[in-house]
């Protein structure tokens, strides 16, 4: 390796360290003092007001949801484009991965198009009293929009990584197809599967722009905390907004440091 | 079922479940947008699409986003040499801090951001003070999509640079070459295809980014509107049609930009015998 500069190092570190000091560390600093501008008690009322509450229970309910249902698509994904040789299998594997490339605010959008008033639809949807638009369960179909492909991203590298050997001997024994995922597919793929899960909760508990085209903005009833915030922000209500903006600090912090030691193990067992 | 390429059981199970999500939650809703774009008949579709307003916002989201692109591929490439180059104390904080925005959502990260460069602000005092208007601004808007970019080209470099072999640096230097030459002709050139494809990420996030964006913008007409807003706003009075023409171009553009990137990287690839 070519010897380095001392100079030159302690530049390009001070260079990172203020780049990052400025355009991370301080934001959540910001957050944070913002929200105890006010005192101790005018936080706690802020958290624990009786729309934040319900906020907060809808964000949990959609979260919950895409992760579950993105979890069980993921593994079936990775499956079939892991364990089989077909045609089309590089267009299937883009399909999976076109949301990534999709603005939240058209992710919403598409189920506005879809279910909203001017969908095929809507006179059914009327006709039957349902609400999926400007209503949870639209929030909960942008939120798995939003995260679909996080799950499946993450476990069919490693899955290819694998190859199929262990698991061809073991059919060849005759043991069935949830046998050999239970017993020698998922202990190799367990820090993978739960890295990608922890980014699919990560991203949707603090979704905002699609979950916003099709929330209808109707308080207490169809808000999820980052909803809230901008509601509390318009309002000019700011000691509100960054009191509820920590929890989700709180929440992206711990991601953060589950994240981390997924990988530290993922190293760990890669160089036993 | 299955001939000698499917050994495994599941096959059928696990294609049918993938097809059928795939089609319900992402094919069927693009589809709908695509057709209540498109059958809206050219002479509405253009006019909805190709408003002055409208076209003012494009130029801000994709001049903001490629901006702020340039400025992560610059920062993105320090970060990840320092992050696999050297040892200090720190480098493992520094090193997970790197995602934050990934997992930081984008509401907070909005108003946190317009707190701090906002004319009363930490950082707004300073360059409000030195005349430059750092909220409700292009300049605004750029921070915004700085911090939202920030782990694409850092994580898209940091990889490749660690399995880069070290042989070649070290018979340059025999050679004789310089530090700067040896970064230049050596190193760099490897790192050229990872920087495109975090750049197109970051680009491509961009964009499309709405959260973080709007609080900083100010939102004024012809001045800091972005594309996703318009979108916003055309929903917000009920004019659908447009909402789908404007998404459909931002679709069109985007995707034209990182097909275009991607052939330049596969180029790349090809001329260096990869």
């Amino acid at each position: 390796m070519v010897m380095e500069n001392k100079a030159l190092r302690y530049a390009l570190i001070g260079v990172s360290v203020l780049f990052l000091t400025l355009m991370l560390i301080l934001p959540l600093i910001v957050v944070v003092s913002e929200a105890l501008a006010k005192g101790w008690h005018t936080y706690v009322a802020a958290i624990t007001d009786p729309f934040a509450q319900k906020a907060m229970w809808l964000t949990f309910e959609a979260t919950l949801t895409a992760v579950i249902a993105n979890t069980v698509f993921g593994l079936a994904a990775a499956w079939t484009l892991t364990k089989f040789s077909f045609r089309g299998k590089n267009l299937l594997s883009s399909l999976i991965d076109l949301p990534f490339a999709i603005s939240p605010v058209i992710a919403g959008l598409v189920f506005v198009m879809t279910f909203g008033r001017i969908s095929y639809l809507h006179p059914f949807l009327q006709s039957q009293h349902l609400a999926i638009v400007f209503a949870a369960p639209g929030i909960i179909l942008a939120t798995i929009f939003v995260t679909f492909p996080f799950v499946a991203r993450e476990i069919i590298p490693m899955m290819n990584a694998q190859g199929r050997d262990e698991e061809e001997a073991a059919t060849t024994m005759g043991a069935s197809a949830w046998t050999i995922f239970r017993r020698i597919t998922l202990p190799n793929i367990k820090w993978g599967l739960l890295y990608g899960v922890i980014l699919c909760t990560a991203r949707a508990m603090g979704e905002f722009g699609a979950v916003s085209v099709v929330s209808g903005h109707i308080r207490g009833k169809t808000n999820t905390l980052p909803l809230h915030i901008e509601i509390l922000y318009n309002e000019y209500n700011f000691t509100a907004a960054f009191a509820v903006a920590s929890i989700l600090v709180i929440l992206a912090i711990v991601v953060l440091v589950l994240r981390n030691i997924v990988e530290w193990r993922t190293k760990r067992e890669k160089e036993v | 079922m299955a001939g000698r390429k499917h050994i495994i059981p599941g096959f059928r199970f696990t294609m049918g479940l993938t097809l059928f999500y795939l089609a319900l939650i992402v094919l069927i809703p693009m589809a709908s947008l695509v057709l209540k774009g498109s059958g809206m008949g050219w002479e509405k579709f253009w006019a909805a699409a190709l408003d002055p307003r409208t076209l003012h916002s494009y130029y801000v989201s994709f001049g903001c986003a490629f901006a702020a692109a340039i400025i992560n591929g610059f920062f993105g490439l320090i970060l990840a040499w320092v992050l696999v180059r050297y040892e200090f104390p720190g480098k493992k904080i520094m090193d997970g801090l790197i995602d934050l925005p990934f997992a930081l959502p984008t509401a907070v990260a909005g108003i946190a951001l317009t707190s701090l460069y906002s004319e009363n602000g930490w950082i707004g005092q300073i360059l409000y003070s030195l005349g430059v208007q750092s909220a409700f601004s292009l300049f605004g808007i750029t921070v915004a999509l700085v911090f939202i970019g920030i782990p694409f080209v850092a994580r898209s470099i940091q990889p490749v640079l660690e399995e880069l072999d070290g042989q070649y640096e070290e018979a340059a230097r025999l050679l004789g070459a310089g530090r700067w030459t040896i970064f230049r002709r050596i190193i760099f050139p490897e790192l050229l295809s990872p920087l495109l494809t975090g750049f197109g990420l970051a680009f491509a996030r961009g964009v499309g980014e709405y959260g973080s964006v709007v609080f900083i913008a100010g939102n004024m007409p012809y001045k800091t509107e972005i594309a996703p807003l318009m979108i916003m706003s055309k929903l917000e009075q009920y004019d659908y049609y447009s909402a789908a023409a404007i998404a459909l171009i931002m679709l069109v553009l985007s995707f034209v930009i990182l097909f275009g990137i991607n052939l330049w990287q596969w180029r790349l690839n090809r001329v260096r015998g990869i």
